[in-house]
């Protein structure tokens, strides 16, 4: 016996539901928000706790020049989608090269700036509770960089291919979103880690 | 709410009536005990009455509205009530009140229990635990010992509580004796404060409340509510250095040469470890193995011998000493009253 | 034609239905749970009589340790995804969940994670010695599990296995919320999807804000143990009450995860064996999310003896009651649904009754617990125990067995012995109320949890013996319940698309649904469609709040 048809209503009212894609990638953003936000929490209740060692104001300094490269490839990611938008598929693939430089950058500074406090002012996870705290969450964020890097050299490749059409705008945008949260949890990173908490 | 007066009169009552319950929260014997067994009653109250109600509407409604298959109307659908506002108004605002009441009464007794000012005669005790077994260090009168826990009794009309400062030198653990109060955990790194006041003298027991390992089961809580003279006498007895008995100079040569000292002290001695129990004096206790095994001169060679007979994984290690030197020791321990 | 065996396993494991997906949690969640009681039957075997010496300390240690572990991550949690993946594309009309392959991948992850457990009890030194299975307890309190107290890798078994489990849980999680929010079928807005679709929402949004804490918490104790890091190490200055806070930060909403698909089972059921709609489907709405926020904000109800402050502990008081208050319209409501009914006392209904009773008490006690001061003496005791089990198994696993009753001629086309039920449901109602009512009264005698025996003079012993009487009934009342799935499975009764002449859209399509679940894609004008489609005189849609 087939199923029971359950017709009341005129079916071809419309009847249009959120994207998937958009959806699960928020859901993500907010499971992900929520592990961010304990290393977040356990970074600011240790400010000043540290027994021995390095603090944050002797040896941090704001890295505003790749925190502007990583901010402003927001912006580009954003210019990659508007372009997939309107079907300019070259402009695209500029953008998303221009993000993932911007990205690398980031990633650049950001190793150089472990290279120093390791080996000039012996700065480790177990020197201390700063050390401890400074680079699970900054590495937790790196973590989630290279991976978002990685998925858009993924989608470089596709667009330098040809292969990625205005049919995958929603697609581009799921990943972009992916993005820009990477990007605002930077931006909590750095007020509190390199602002606030020196 | 009853006055205070009789509240105390049901707690004894209470207390009479479980004599075999040496551990039993309704058997309060002390301020902390008495305001939560107070409160306690309050809360079995309320809660028992909402059970009656709702419980009973529950039955009611199963028994009057079960399906019978005999009458006219047995094959119809029942009529459809989706809801109404006032009904479930009425049922959100109900509870709420209770809620209010409920949590008012609570937060009277936590402040008055966490906020009590202490009496410039309170005892100060310092409560360290370890795996397995309690430290006590009473900083004023220049006392350490292990497991049992002597305090003043304290008279209602003239309160000598004694203070507890927590800490643990190890994991987690948490000081219950639910006659004289609720538990406050042990926690490494952090200080936890406490009190408590036992009005009849007496030995209450209790146990470590918070899973520490191995041996938390038997981490056991011994608290003597001693009536003046006996606390004043226990008190000297316990500031004297480790008594000299030249009958048991061998024992105490055995001692010093083997690993004990690195672990244990012995007031006046060379013996100053500190990772184990006090011994200065320890054949004054009732108890070893932190209140699982009586005092005897049995049990003591047993538990040097091999404590895990008596606690398997209890951090002292077997010590692999000869039946000779086992005598001997055990000899010089049991002399350390 | 017959397909041979290895056909039909690599159907099984190379699925992406979520009716497949569905039934493998479910079975997987089974077999975890006769493990698991198991191993509470072997601890109160223990603790029958005082110091028994039936198990070491170190392998009871490790029993209370794998069954709190495995019952919460590896029973609670698939079993309740299990349904829900079966159940909720077919109650709003589609055709699978939203992310087919997602839903595979979080299944076996989850397992994976669970076997990863179990091999702790192999990786050491083996089955009798409990090899290195955990045993610090299901919360892992530091510093116990700092690497100077916890040598060895039993705790990292722990670790591993539930960052495994966390991956699938959030993998599910996002997959109801995007197929609830993207996939319904026409006409179907959110205030006429059935209350266990909305149950489920809240719970998998609860899931993304509270796996998290957890995920983190485990990440820092791995740096601890592996990279030298201080996060909990009190010796370096960190701090052990901050592992707390992350545990339970993560650990009360988990319960709530837990008993809110139970809440849905009775949503669907009670109304149907009353005859009557719900009582009250806005304010279930309402009162879910209620409950889904406030769990997030009563947590240290678990740390009230740890010196947080009177500030906090009046605070944390005051949240923990209130949730009572959104709980309990939840239980009027259902109450109301029964008032005026026609009650019908089939095998699932029995168990919904059950529930019913039982959650009114687990709640009180619940109230009682959040007096601090009274759980400065209840507090770790088994009084603790008693009120936890009785939520977990006097009403959830009540609820899920009233779920496999009502649901599985849905799933096997073949209804569940009602005979059987009956003895299931006897055996394990008077077994758990011989166990769980009577370790109320240890606790209030002073016994604390995590003992692997207890001192003869406490006066404990009379009442422990009782308690592990009543194991024995609910381990023979589970017993029956599998023999009745497997023999029913064969020789039950043929179900039909509608057994209980239910409302909802699932009951709409065969015993089992085919593959594509509808043939076209229904379209709904009401919270029942099917109650529309039988009283087209009398539509719900008339009524709706």
């Amino acid at each position: 016996m087939g199923g029971t048809a359950v017709l009341l209503h005129n079916p071809r009212e419309t009847w249009k539901l959120p994207s998937r894609g958009i959806v699960g990638m928020v859901c993500l953003i907010i499971a992900e928000a929520a592990i961010f936000t304990i290393f977040v929490v356990a970074y600011v209740f240790y400010l000043g706790k540290s027994l021995a060692g390095p603090s944050p104001r002797d040896v941090l300094e704001p890295p505003i020049f790749t925190t502007i490269c990583l901010l402003s490839s927001s912006f580009t990611v954003m210019g990659a989608v508007s372009a997939l938008h309107r079907n300019k598929q070259t402009i695209c693939s500029l953008w998303l090269a221009l993000t993932v430089l911007l990205g690398a950058i980031f990633l650049g500074g950001t190793a150089h700036e472990w290279y120093n406090l390791i080996y000039r002012d012996g700065l480790t996870i177990k020197t201390n509770l700063f050390g401890t705290t400074f680079y699970s969450l900054v590495g937790l964020h790196a973590t989630h960089v290279v991976f978002g890097l990685c998925m858009l050299s993924l989608a470089l490749l596709f667009s330098l291919r040809g292969q990625m059409t205005s049919k995958h705008t929603e697609r581009l945008e799921v990943l972009s979103l992916y993005w820009h949260f990477v990007d605002g949890v930077w931006v909590v990173v750095f007020l509190v880690v390199y602002l606030f908490g020196r | 709410m009853l006055a205070r007066q009789q509240w105390r009169s049901l707690a004894v009552l209470v207390q009479f009536a479980s004599g075999h319950d040496p551990t039993s929260i309704f058997a309060p014997a002390g301020t902390p005990a008495h305001s939560i067994f107070g409160l306690s009653m309050l809360v079995l109250s309320i809660t028992g009455a909402i059970f009656l109600v709702v419980a009973g509407l529950l039955l009611y409604v199963l028994l009057r509205y079960r399906y019978r298959a005999t009458g006219s109307e047995s094959a119809q659908e029942p009529a459809q009530i989706y809801g109404s506002n006032q009904i479930e108004l009425s049922w959100t605002v109900i509870p709420v009140l209770i809620v209010v009441i409920l949590f008012l009464a609570t937060a009277r007794v936590i402040f008055s229990t966490e906020l009590a000012r202490k009496p410039a005669d309170a005892l100060d005790v310092t409560v360290i635990g370890h795996q397995f077994w309690w430290e006590y260090r009473y900083p004023k009168l220049g006392i350490v010992t292990a497991n049992e826990l002597h305090i003043p009794v304290s008279d209602p009309s003239h309160p000598t509580p004694t203070y507890l400062t927590l800490s643990s030198a190890d994991t987690d653990h948490s000081f219950w004796v639910p006659r004289l109060a609720g538990k406050t955990d042990l926690i490494p790194n952090k200080v936890n404060t406490m009190w408590i006041d036992p009005e009849v003298a007496g030995l209450y027991l209790g146990q470590c409340a918070q899973y520490c390992g191995a041996q938390h089961a038997k981490m056991l809580i011994r608290v003597y509510a001693d009536n003046p003279q006996q606390f004043a006498a226990w008190v000297a007895q316990q500031q004297k250095p480790a008594a000299e008995d030249p009958s048991a100079a061998e024992g105490e040569t055995v001692f010093q040469h083997s690993a004990c000292i690195s672990c244990h002290a012995l007031a006046g001695t060379v013996a100053t470890g500190r990772f184990g129990p006090d011994l200065t004096h320890v054949a004054s206790r009732d108890t070893i193995a932190s209140g699982s095994v009586l005092n005897t001169a049995a049990n003591m060679r047993a538990w040097v011998d091999n404590p895990a007979h008596f606690k398997p994984g209890a951090l002292m290690p077997e010590m692999h000493l000869n039946d000779h030197d086992l005598d001997a020791i055990t000899a010089f321990l049991m002399t350390l009253k | 034609m017959r397909r041979s065996w290895l056909e039909v396993v690599h159907e099984w494991v190379t699925t992406v239905d979520h009716k497949k997906i569905g039934i493998m949690y479910i079975c997987y969640a089974l077999i975890f749970l006769l493990v698991a009681g198991f191993e509470a039957l072997l601890m109160r075997i223990q603790l029958a009589i005082p110091n028994n010496t039936f198990v070491s300390p170190q392998v009871f240690n490790r029993l209370f340790t794998m069954h709190g572990t495995t019952m919460v991550f590896f029973v609670g949690m698939p079993i309740l995804f299990g349904f829900g993946n079966y159940l909720i594309p077919l109650m709003i009309g589609a055709r699978d969940m939203a992310f087919p392959r997602l839903n595979a991948f979080g299944f076996w992850i989850s397992a994976f994670g669970g076997l990863l457990l179990y091999f702790s009890y192999l990786g050491g030194d083996g089955l009798y010695g409990a090899g290195t299975a955990p045993d610090v307890g299901w919360f892992a309190y530091a510093p116990l599990t700092s690497p100077a107290f916890s040598i060895g890798h039993s705790t990292d078994y722990w670790t591993l296995a539930l960052l495994l489990s966390g991956i699938g849980s959030v993998s599910t999680a996002l997959n109801i919320v995007a197929t609830t929010i993207c996939m319904r079928c026409p006409g179907m807005k959110l205030n006429r999807m059935p209350l266990l679709v909305w149950l489920y929402l809240v719970t998998s949004l609860m899931v993304f804000i509270a796996i998290g804490p957890l995920t983190a918490a485990q990440i820092m104790l791995m740096l601890d143990r592996f990279a030298g890091a201080h996060f909990f190490d009190t010796q370096a200055g960190g701090s052990a009450v901050l592992w707390m806070h992350f545990f339970w930060i993560f650990g009360h909403p988990e319960v709530y995860i837990l008993v809110l698909p139970a809440f849905a089972f009775a949503n669907e059921i009670i109304p149907v064996f009353s005859r009557k709609a719900i009582f009250g489907y806005p304010a279930m709405v309402a009162a879910t999310i209620g409950i889904g926020f406030i769990s997030l904000s009563v947590w240290a109800h678990h740390m009230f003896t740890v010196g947080l402050g009177a500030w906090a502990n009046t605070f944390f008081t005051l949240a923990t009651m209130v949730i009572a208050v959104p709980t309990g319209i939840k239980i009027f409501n259902w109450l109301a649904t029964l008032w005026g009914g026609k009650i019908y006392f089939t095998v699932p209904m029995m168990f919904a009754v059950a529930f019913l009773f039982q959650f009114l008490i687990a709640g009180l006690t619940g109230i009682m617990l959040s007096v601090a001061p009274f759980d400065w003496q209840l507090g770790n005791s088994y009084f603790v125990v008693a009120h936890f089990h009785y939520v977990l198994v006097g009403a959830i696993l009540m609820m899920i067995f009233a779920a496999f009753y009502y649901w599985s001629p849905k799933m096997t086309g073949r209804m569940l012995s009602e005979k059987l039920g009956k003895w299931h449901f006897w055996l394990f109602v008077i077994g758990f109320h011989l166990t769980f009512d009577f370790m109320h009264v240890p606790g209030l005698l002073g016994m604390p949890r995590r003992i692997y025996t207890y001192e003869a003079d406490r006066g404990w012993m009379i009442w422990n013996l009782i308690v592990s009487s009543g194991a024995i009934f609910q381990a023979i009342g589970a017993l029956v319940f599998v023999y009745n799935l497997v023999w029913s499975y064969f020789k039950g009764q043929l179900a039909g698309a509608d057994p209980w002449d239910a409302w909802t859209l699932e009951w709409s399509t065969t015993s089992p649904p085919p593959a594509y679940n509808f043939a076209p894609i229904p379209s709904v004008g009401s919270r029942r469609p099917l109650w529309d489609l039988k009283h087209p005189e009398d539509p719900d849609s008339n009524y709706e709040m």
